[in-house]
């Protein structure tokens, strides 16, 4: 069996390159990826230190997790869209009329 | 090298390139199709890790349902031209990337002392057994004792499903 660390290593770097994409895309919805990618690696992580704990509850939340990225992909995909029609772009720089 | 190690490089590696891919490519389309490849990628990953259901709901409910509503918004935008625009100046994306790369190593050594420390393990590093859950066992848990968190999560998507109707709703009253 192989050692956890390699799936949290790997969960840690799946997460870095999640956050490096929110920081250099300017796209909206590349954005939105770049958080399911972010939500994936910590459900990596989960299911990694479930089967270490030899418990099935990090299974459990991996689906919780799930529930909630659906929601707020849905939830930021019809944001993104009524900005769209609103604004004919998604490019966040552009859209900053809650700027303080 | 058992089969095991050479099963994780492989699907690590597609995810790890998938996921570079997603954050690299010009184009959203060609994104979303990295962004599945590094689910598929994970969904291996999970089957490594004896969690069987969750690969299966991966494929399903990301690879699937969450990845086409990608698609089909980004198609329904038509942004092929628009998203070339406007990206990060070199020196900003140069600083983006050097805090990343701080954040990867700090996490990295955040997964390996933690568990290699007795006194903060909260997993050991060897696995306890060669378990594998099946679905009974999962729904059991699910519907006895995570009654309550799995039907406020209920509520959640009843939410997003009202909100994402007056959102879209309203953003055509306005048009018209």
């Amino acid at each position: 069996m192989l050692s956890i660390e390699y799936y949290l290593i790997l969960s840690a770097l799946l997460f870095t390159i999640g956050v490096i994409g929110v920081l250099i895309r300017r796209n909206a919805i590349i954005i939105f990826m770049c958080i399911e990618l972010m939500l994936n690696a910590a459900n990596l992580a989960f299911v990694a230190i479930s089967r270490s704990l030899g418990q099935v509850e990090g299974q459990l939340f991996v689906f919780f997790v799930m529930a909630v990225a659906a929601a707020e992909v849905a939830i930021g995909l019809a944001i993104i869209v009524s900005v769209f029609k609103h604004r004919e772009t998604i490019n966040v720089d552009e859209i900053n009329s809650l700027k303080g | 090298m058992t089969a095991e190690h050479i099963f994780f490089f492989i699907f690590g590696g597609v995810s790890l390139i998938g996921a570079i891919s997603v954050i690299s490519f010009r184009h959203p389309i060609y994104s979303a199709l990295a962004l599945i490849v590094t689910f598929f990628a994970q969904a291996g990953l999970f089957v490594l890790l004896g969690a069987h259901f969750v690969a299966a709901v991966q494929v399903i409910v990301y690879a699937g349902a969450i990845m086409v509503l990608f698609l089909f918004v980004i198609m329904l935008l038509n942004l092929g031209t628009l998203s070339l625009k406007g990206a990060l100046s070199g020196k900003l994306k140069g600083v983006a990337i050097l805090l990343g790369i701080l954040l990867a190593i700090e996490g990295i050594y955040i997964a390996v002392t933690t568990l290699n420390n007795p006194n903060t393990a909260v997993a050991s590093s060897e696995v306890a057994a060669d378990t594998s859950y099946s679905i009974e066992e999962i729904g059991e848990l699910l519907f006895k004792d995570y009654l309550l968190p799995f039907e406020v999560t209920s509520l959640i998507l009843l939410a997003a499903l009202i909100g994402v109707i007056v959102l879209v709703k309203r953003g055509n009253q306005q048009e018209n």
